[in-house]
């Protein structure tokens, strides 16, 4: 796909395009080491609760971080470690979470993948995750009521959320105020252990779109160049005001639903298909191909990701863990509501 | 001139639209309709693009409000009947109730819940939702009683920077009328002692205020002063009011319209029993409606939720035990 662009386009463009693939690589790379280190700090009993995977996403997820710009608003679902990072959320956030530091943006009282930073955009997931997208709905809906434009809000979800009834209803929604909604499903053939066969019998997931008279997009999960110039045109549609967006990018879950997940119910045939390729090695053996960097080039940034994943987690392995005596343990903001019984310490 | 409860909630609907920019309405039908019950009245022509309606979608119409009130918002969405709220039930209890305590950010959104019942509505248009909500951490829960507090609170419930669930009770809608607006009201958080009285107490909230209040008139004649409490809010739970008036009275009953397993009654009588059991001088006893979903029929109706009759009989057994 890339090769079209590059032999269509101006020099200019080849080069941007070579940039921001290169950039693009290098967050999947992040998020890729940052992956393993918690798998391996799970398997160490270093993580409490679960550890979710972005493995064999990071291309479909890092073209939705990159796409995106500040002001805009991420809902990413539990395999968006590479989307995350692009879109600028700080790598000790994920650490912090994952390790229950109290420096975090979550302090202990959610861990893994359910973290954010609402108010700059990145939405904490809670776990019925197809409710997210009504979130998302919700902030874009608000910015056209003080008539702010040229905002976009994306929201990640896989083939199971798709058959959720808050999935239904907030697409619906989203079709029918004209929101610049982009909605991508990772289809990876897989929801924890359910295949698609058991989850929908539409043709193509895209197709339920049609329904909604939403645009859609559908792309190669597998490929980085696809990824980013579909998901950068999805992007592009609902900025300028085309309404709700729908991408359904096809690849494979290339590790457990969780790391507690050994996946021995994943089709070996699925795995051996174009769907079952790694996109960070498809990406990588593409930058090499094209000379956009030596292998040497491609190990010193390895080792640089590695560098990054390992300091750290060696800074939050220092930081303050959640103690119960000194918790709040008070759910309202508003302090004259609270009930005198809930106001006693621990 | 008077107004009624309803007409209560349409004016304080306004006047938070007039005062506060971020404030708006969603909600099915609530727009140029004004509303199933007429509760967004000429808003939608008063406010241009700000009371909204919205698809038959009551989970994506909650995560919108929600998603709006993290966007600085302050969304008032009324749910058409509070018994349709169980659809959006997820994003209330798990994403607008968490909000808060997971990231630090609040999340000011209000939930008009049309609640309770009125004759010939049936089991999917009468239900009193107040128990299942106050169950989980992070929400307010307004049961206003009176023309005054219908208007006060939901002001309150609009300025208020956590999710509360508003339920107004659809049989007050035109049964009650005040002769003016209030000028103000007691805040949030605070029981109201509805009648003085010193050989029972009754606590309720909502619509069983006045069925109290009707059986405390009928028993005076008998030589008997009921004190009742109406709650106001049940979470919070005023439980110093109420303590305070069963160490007067001695005795209580605590009435709700919503069923018998668990809820508002059965919280107040587990913390008088806790904490307030030197204070009585019989058995606290509760009546709430049947353990029946509600019935159409006016007869079955009648029969399935408390009225002062059945509190009457409920009172004068209190008082003898």
């Amino acid at each position: 796909m890339v090769q079209t662009v590059a032999s269509t386009k101006a020099g200019a463009l080849v080069s941007t395009f070579r940039d921001e693939y290169t950039k693009a690589f290098r967050w999947m790379l992040l998020a890729r080491t940052l992956d393993d280190k918690f798998a391996g700090l799970y398997r160490a009993g270093k993580i409490h609760g679960g550890v979710f995977l972005g493995r064999g996403q990071e291309a479909l997820s890092v073209s939705v971080g990159l796409a995106l710009r500040k002001g805009d608003v991420f809902a990413p679902l539990i395999r968006d470690q590479a989307g995350r990072l692009a879109f600028g959320e700080p790598i000790l956030d994920a650490v912090r979470t994952y390790l229950g530091s109290t420096l975090g943006p979550m302090r202990g009282r959610d861990g893994n993948i359910h973290r954010g930073r609402p108010r700059e955009g990145l939405l904490p997931m809670i776990s019925h995750l197809g409710a997210m997208i009504a979130v998302v709905n919700g902030i874009l809906f608000a910015r056209r009521l003080r008539n702010i434009s040229g905002v976009v809000g994306a929201a990640s979800i896989g083939d199971g959320g798709t058959s959720t009834g808050s999935f239904h209803e907030a697409i619906n929604l989203a079709a029918v105020e004209k929101l610049p909604l982009v909605l991508i499903v990772a289809n990876n053939q897989y929801a924890y252990s359910t295949p698609t066969s058991r989850q929908f019998a539409c043709r193509d997931l895209v197709d339920k779109a049609i329904g909604y008279g939403v645009d859609s997009h559908t792309v190669d999960g597998t490929d980085l160049s696809a990824c980013l110039e579909v998901v950068g045109e999805a992007v592009k549609c609902a900025r300028e005001g085309h309404g709700p967006q729908m991408v359904v990018a096809r690849l494979l879950r290339l590790c457990g639903h969780g790391e507690h997940d050994v996946a021995d119910y994943v089709d070996p045939e699925l795995k051996q298909s174009p769907v079952g390729r790694d996109c960070l090695k498809v990406a990588e053996e593409h930058l090499l191909q094209q000379g956009w960097a030596d292998a040497r080039t491609v190990e010193l940034w390895r080792s640089e990701m590695v560098q990054k994943a390992e300091d750290a987690v060696a800074t939050v392995q220092r930081e303050p863990v959640p103690d119960p005596y000194e918790e709040d343990w008070r759910a309202l903001s508003s302090q004259r509501l609270l009930e005198a019984r809930e106001e006693r310490p621990g | 001139m008077s107004i009624t409860y309803l007409e209560a909630i349409r004016e304080a609907q306004a006047r938070a639209l007039a005062e506060d920019p971020r404030v708006f309405i969603y909600g099915q039908d609530v727009g140029a309709f004004g509303g199933a019950f007429k509760a967004t009245k000429n808003l939608a022509e008063e406010f241009p693009g700000r009371v909204i309606d919205s698809p038959i979608s009551e989970d994506a119409i909650i995560g919108l409000a929600i998603g709006a009130a993290i966007d600085g918002m302050r969304p008032i969405v009324e749910m058409q009947f509070a018994d349709f709220s169980a659809v959006g039930f997820n994003q209330v209890i798990n994403q607008a109730a968490t909000l808060y305590w997971r990231t630090r950010v609040p999340c000011p959104i209000t939930i008009r819940l049309p609640a309770g019942g009125t004759s010939g509505s049936g089991p999917f248009h009468s239900q009193n939702m107040e128990a299942i909500y106050a169950h989980y951490p992070g929400l307010v829960v307004m049961t206003p009683a009176t023309v005054e507090d219908a208007y006060h609170m939901l002001l309150e419930a609009v300025a208020i920077d956590d999710p509360v669930i508003f339920c107004e009770h659809k049989y007050l809608y035109y049964h009650l009328k005040a002769d003016k607006l209030p000028g103000d009201a007691m805040p949030t958080g605070k029981a109201r002692i509805a009648r003085e009285g010193r050989d029972l107490t009754i606590v309720a909230y909502s619509a069983m205020v006045h069925e109290a209040l009707a059986v405390a008139e009928e028993l005076a004649s008998e030589g008997t002063e009921i004190e009742v409490v109406d709650l106001r809010s049940v979470k919070p739970l005023d439980t110093d009011t109420v303590m305070a008036s069963v160490a007067r009275t001695g005795r209580l009953l605590c009435v709700g319209e919503a069923w018998p397993w668990g809820g508002v009654t059965a919280e107040v009588m587990a913390r008088v029993a806790g904490e307030g059991f030197g204070l009585l001088d019989a058995p606290p006893q509760r009546l709430n409606a049947k353990d029946t979903p509600v019935p159409y029929h006016p007869n079955l109706w009648a029969a399935h939720r408390p009225t002062a009759r059945s509190i009457a009989t409920a009172a004068r057994n209190v008082l003898r035990l």
